[in-house]
């Protein structure tokens, strides 16, 4: 045998591939999402499928602008874009005005991923950081909620408001959250509602069951890290348990704190961001834990009624200096910690 | 009186944070914060200076200022640049480690906006001297907050791929607008209880 016969392949590291790329990550999360928004359309009706087709149009338009795709790839793009779209859609009430809605979305990804050099690269996450933008900018529109429809097809009453012009019409069905129940007028809703989710909210505030049983799916699939939402919802159980221990009166139940608000879905499809969160399995329970810390105080003392989009901003800025303190293994090098 | 004070130190770190919800002290802020090191450094000095500027202030306010309060803006400045520049020296002379630690960051921030700020909203809110360091504490607390946030995301961003248009100010820029967004949590809390 000579030598030119032995063919030699010259490849840099991994050698060993899982098969899961990307894209296909990134569908398969987008797949699992057909269920929330199923569940949104169900008890919010047209506006919450509109909503969402909105928010992902906008995204879709700005990593188109912003992040072109390479010729010949996909033109959906590798369907993060698309997942942010339906997450930011996800935490807005039924009743929002598509255009606030459009401008939330395109900035979520030129603010939130573009500037930071596209998928991968992001410190926030991109959806989250759209919708702080939009609690920013229009505080009003944002925390008026609508009750759940009564017919499938009738569209809320501020949708379809004009840019920079005061809509004259104005939602006159609204229907506090449980939160804002909570909050202003000390009535916690019941835990089985919740769970079911015929509550008034944003479009992913309903059902806790349901975002359950997805992150029950996701962590068997191996798409999120089990540890970021198991963390979370122990954290704030345990600390709202404490709370509710000490003073029954004043401060709501522990399973009312989980299944209330956007809790599961933060829980299961934000903070569980591959990128934003932090490297080490140390780093991510410290991350989780930080995120239920800052939910119940927020909820608890704090002005407004939901703060999980704040915990999960918060403890993004602060997962650099957790992967800084506890940087992972180089590969072939010791442990850095020994 | 504890719980008052623990207000007061909370309020200041958190909800009206100095550099955040305040927008003081932005120069350093956006100046030395691309080192985790040098910021963390830059915030030690921050809160020193903001304890001497409290005792001064309250010093100020209970033995000069009452005969000649419009006298309050010019000798806050004077006399807290002055203090700072003579604690410095009596650092260099006792203690050149923590010279050595707090380096060329002390005279810098003496002349701060967020130093002064820090005299002004003591005064207004008429804190003694206790409330007034701990206010001082919780300040200087929340600036280095800030400030480590900023330069561990400012760290991060040197091994991202930041296109050209955003690199440098503009990025810093819009970092520190997030971060203020993300700390709109804090607003109104513990207000209600």
């Amino acid at each position: 045998m000579t030598l030119s016969m032995m063919k030699t392949i010259i490849s840099s590291s991994p050698f060993l591939r899982s098969g899961l790329s990307t894209p296909r990550i990134m569908w398969e999360v987008v797949i699992t999402l057909v269920p929330v928004v199923g569940m949104a359309a169900w008890v919010f009706g047209i506006s919450a499928l509109l909503m969402t087709l909105v928010c992902v149009l906008a995204c879709w338009m700005a990593e188109r602008i912003f992040l072109p795709p390479a010729p010949g790839a996909s033109v959906l793009g590798d369907g993060s874009a698309v997942i942010t779209g339906i997450l930011l859609a996800l935490c807005l009430p039924p009743g929002f005005p598509f255009w606030m809605a459009f401008l939330g979305g395109f900035v979520a990804i030129a603010l939130g991923k573009a500037m930071w050099g596209g998928l991968g690269h992001n410190v926030f996450n991109p959806a989250l950081l759209g919708r702080a933008f939009l609690q920013a900018a229009f505080p009003g529109a944002i925390t008026t909620w609508s009750a759940p429809a009564t017919s499938f097809f009738a569209l809320r009453g501020s949708n379809l408001a004009l840019p920079f012009l005061k809509g004259e019409s104005v939602d006159a069905m609204t229907g506090a959250t449980p939160l804002s129940a909570m909050k202003f007028t000390h009535q916690a809703a019941d835990w089985q509602d919740l769970l079911i989710g015929q509550v008034s909210g944003s479009l992913g505030e309903t059902s806790g069951g349901l975002f359950l049983l997805l992150g029950l799916y996701l962590a068997w699939r191996g798409l999120i890290n089990w540890r970021i939402p198991v963390g979370m919802i122990a954290t704030v159980g345990l600390f709202s348990g404490i709370l509710y221990w000490i003073d029954p009166a004043h401060y709501a139940p522990p399973q009312f704190m989980i299944l209330a608000g956007g809790l599961m879905l933060g829980a299961v499809y934000m903070a569980t961001d591959l990128v934003s969160s932090p490297l080490t399995h140390k780093g991510i329970w410290i991350y989780a834990v930080g995120i239920g810390i800052l939910v119940v105080m927020i909820r608890v003392w704090g002005g407004l009624p939901e703060g999980v989009m704040y915990a999960i901003l918060l403890m993004n800025a602060v997962t650099p200096l957790i992967n800084r303190a506890l940087p992972t293994r180089v590969y072939g090098h010791a442990s850095p910690t020994s | 009186m504890a719980q008052e004070l623990l207000w007061i130190f909370i309020s200041a770190l958190l909800i009206n944070n100095f550099t955040l919800a305040y927008f003081l002290g932005i120069c350093p802020f956006l100046g030395v914060s691309n080192k985790l090191d040098t910021a963390l450094r830059l915030g030690l000095a921050n809160i020193f200076v903001m304890i001497i500027t409290a005792v001064a202030a309250w010093a100020l306010n209970t033995f000069v200022l009452i005969y000649a309060p419009y006298l309050r803006l010019i000798s806050f400045i004077i006399v807290i640049a002055s203090t700072v520049q003579f604690v410095e020296m009596a650092i260099k002379k006792w203690s050149p480690e923590l010279f050595k630690a707090l380096g060329i960051f002390l005279p810098l921030i003496t002349t701060n906006c967020a130093i002064l700020g820090l005299a002004l909203f003591a005064t207004n809110k008429g804190y003694g001297l206790i409330e007034g360091i701990v206010y001082a504490l919780g300040a200087g607390g929340g600036v280095t907050l800030a400030l480590i946030l900023m330069a561990g995301i400012r760290e991060e961003t040197r091994v991202l791929d930041i296109p050209d248009v955003v690199k440098g100010t503009a990025l810093s820029l819009i970092v520190a607008g997030i971060l203020s967004m993300a700390f709109m949590g804090f607003a109104g809390m513990f207000s209600a209880a």
